[in-house]
């Protein structure tokens, strides 16, 4: 099968609602971020002045410049040209943390090792979990107002916040995974309320646990219970053997799998092709790990590599993962250059120049 | 220490003693993670190389004296030196040797953990890098019964590199001489725990099951004390088991908070040894046991099996302790040392 063929482009109406209404080129590949980005270093100083009580530095000034680094990192992304963004997670300072804060039946009991001298707070479920307050309401909403661009949302996902917390409460982290996940129903649901059409469930915690792929289903489909069809579902799986995972995640109810696939240089590239890859592809095109702007070429290459998957109309261009550790600037080159080498590619597909066989390559001696 | 001398002295007859231990690897006091991640850094390579000084020796020094003063509070019967400075874990003995080069950091067994990456470059000889954490904490520990920690040879391989000696075998072998190097050169201590979780994770195929038990026997067999190897995250393969059994050692560890069935299916079809390791505190949940649940544990161990009784039980965590916050692993050891005695008054 060959995409040069002179045929129309194929509509996505799930993707499509997030073309620029002045888009450029025919075809169409959504560029946006997995989240996180780099804070500003002013940002961590702000927070070390609001928690030394010493300092007047309050909890106004200190909600300032929370929203003063969301607006700066959602221009920034609006800047790099990425047609959703995020805000960067300037608001969360950790990926479980954030959202145990928020949930009735969490406490915290002090940090513990993850790496060195990387520590996390991690969290002890001790009662049964429940809705308390709204976790990201307020940031969507905020960001919403200060982009005119479709604005992402990603969430933690249950599995990893049952499975990377401390489970005292519950039979086991299956159980605990799916009142979780109940409890993420009901905040999409008000996200969706507020205006929100993109959601990313993060579910990093999958990597290490492969086997459990059939509980994280489970909790997709109470995640997505009862919420329109129109709002794009995506899940971000961090880098792992997928050969473990694939095609079992073909049955998950969602739009769109966002998956780290640059870091291993695409190693594992093959395991999406058989059987033929149905849902969209949200392909890792540079490296969060490295710190050095891939070129504009380079990342063409990547994107291609994503043809090889799916067709042009399954396609988003993503960085492998969250670019928080990066420097900054490293970090702005990254999606830049990303966006530049889709609207290259686009330009390349509408022309009709690009042959990419797709799908399982034919046995050698067919 | 009173505690042990009456213990001995209700143990006149073929009384069973109990141990309350742990596998060590403790987690940091909170004001010491402060401190060294300010005087260290963050990063892969502002991690321990073996041969820091200044503030930084003296913080792990600091360190050292208060977690070897939390095990006497609590009454523990074994103290630990602690490994509070094994940045890398159960890798530590390897990642702090001149024959080693770390690289990337890599995921510590199925853990939201990570280690650098020990890659064996050249002839391994012990540095004595263990020993001299065990000289000071015997100093500290004063009259308290000592326990040393290792890891065990077959796991320490697992998470190693190999580029110099070039076949598992001889690979295996090299570590097993370099950790009979580091435990001879231990001053004297009561116990050593050999730490094995890759015999689970990892199991031995046919063949390096016999060679690792082998490297084990080897290991023991430099200390002048009683030896406990102690497999975690689930049970051990029939075989491997069985050659375990066949290694000089004083105790087998046995996980029954991960794995409680296929535990006592090794102990009833294979037997045991005279002393036992019966890890019952789940050392990576912050649910603090009762030391009441923990010794009926002990009974229900009991009761399942046909061995009548054993020498010395170490009561543990079944796991290293170091995923835990600090003050939940504060109340484990209370939880483990108050269940030894509890054990102990019940069996006479």
């Amino acid at each position: 099968m060959s995409a040069n063929e002179d045929t129309p482009v194929t509509v996505n109406e799930n993707k499509d609602q997030f073309r620029p209404e002045d888009h450029e080129h025919d075809h169409f590949l959504l560029t946006t971020v997995v989240g996180s980005y780099p804070k500003p270093k002013w940002l961590n100083r702000a927070k070390e002045l609001y928690q030394d009580p010493d300092h007047e530095f309050d909890e106004d000034d200190w909600q300032e410049a929370k929203d003063d680094a969301s607006r700066l990192i959602t221009a920034e992304h609006e800047r790099a040209g990425l047609d959703a963004v995020v805000d960067g997670e300037m608001r969360r300072n950790e990926m479980v943390e954030f959202f145990a804060h928020r949930i009735d039946g969490y406490e915290f009991n002090g940090p513990v090792k993850v790496w060195g001298h990387n520590y996390f707070d991690k969290p002890s479920v001790v009662s049964e979990v429940e809705y308390d307050e709204s976790w990201l309401v307020d940031e969507y909403e905020f960001t919403a107002a200060a982009s005119d661009r479709p604005v992402k949302v990603p969430i933690t996902g249950p599995y990893t916040l049952a499975n990377w917390s401390f489970n005292e409460a519950y039979e086991d982290d299956e159980a605990l995974t799916y009142d979780l996940a109940d409890l993420v129903n009901e905040e999409i649901e008000k996200l969706v309320e507020a205006g929100a059409r993109y959601i990313q469930i993060d579910e990093p915690a999958l990597a290490t646990t492969p086997d459990d792929h059939a509980i994280v289903g489970e909790a997709l489909e109470r995640i997505v219970a009862d919420i329109p069809e129109e709002v794009r579902i995506g899940l971000h799986v961090c880098y792992g053997d997928y050969s473990r995972i694939y095609p079992e995640i073909l049955e998950f109810p969602v739009d769109e799998f966002d998956l780290e696939l640059a870091n291993g240089d695409y190693e594992q590239l093959d395991v999406f092709k058989d059987p033929e890859f149905s849902k969209d592809l949200a392909l890792g095109v540079t490296d969060a790990h490295v710190a050095e702007v891939e070129s504009v070429e380079q990342i063409e290459e990547n994107i291609l590599k994503g043809l090889e998957v799916v067709p042009p109309e399954q396609l988003v261009v993503s960085p492998d993962c969250g670019v928080k550790l990066l420097p900054r600037e490293v970090a702005y080159g990254k999606m830049a250059n990303m966006v530049e080498a889709a609207r290259n590619v686009e330009a390349d597909l509408d022309a009709g120049n690009i042959d990419i066989e797709r799908g399982a390559p034919a046995p050698a001696d067919d | 220490m009173e505690n042990i001398k009456h213990r001995y002295s209700l143990a006149s007859n073929t009384m069973t003693e109990y141990v309350s231990t742990t596998p060590g690897l403790f987690p940091l006091p909170d004001w010491a993670k402060d401190n060294l991640s300010d005087l260290k850094g963050h990063q892969k390579h502002d991690l321990i190389s073996g041969d820091e000084g200044g503030e930084i020796a003296a913080a792990y020094e600091d360190a050292r004296e208060e977690v070897i003063g939390i095990q006497q509070d609590a009454g523990l019967d074994r103290i630990a030196e602690g490994q509070l400075r094994w940045d890398d874990m159960l890798a530590h003995p390897l990642a702090v040797n001149d024959a080693v080069e770390t690289r990337g950091i890599v995921r510590y067994y199925d853990n939201n953990n990570f280690y650098r990456e020990p890659v064996v470059s050249g002839d391994l000889e012990a540095s004595g890098d263990v020993a001299a954490e065990l000289e000071t904490a015997a100093e500290l520990a004063g009259d308290d019964s000592l326990q040393a920690v290792l890891p065990g040879p077959y796991s320490l391989a697992d998470l190693a590199t190999d580029e110099h000696y070039g076949d598992e075998a001889a690979f295996l072998g090299a570590i097993a001489d370099f950790l009979e190097g580091e435990a001879a050169a231990f001053p004297e201590v009561e116990t050593l725990f050999l730490l094995e979780p890759s015999l689970v994770e990892n199991a031995p195929e046919d063949g390096v099951d016999e060679r690792a038990s082998e490297a084990i026997d080897q290991v023991a067999g430099a200390v002048d004390a009683d030896v406990v190897v102690q497999p975690y995250w689930g049970a051990l393969e029939e075989k491997v088991y069985a050659h375990l059994l066949d290694a000089d050692i004083d105790a087998v560890g046995f996980d029954f908070v991960a794995n409680q069935e296929d535990n006592l299916y090794n102990i009833q079809e294979y037997g045991a040894t005279d002393d036992i390791s019966l890890g019952l505190a789940d050392g990576q949940n912050t649910l603090v046991e009762e030391p009441e649940a923990i010794r009926d544990r002990v009974d229900w161990v009991y009761d399942q099996i046909p061995v009548s009784e054993f020498e010395t039980v170490y009561l543990t965590t079944n796991t290293e302790t170091f995923y835990l916050p600090y003050a939940k692993f504060e109340e484990k050891l209370a939880a483990l040392a108050a269940a030894a005695e509890l054990a102990e008054v019940k069996a006479a």
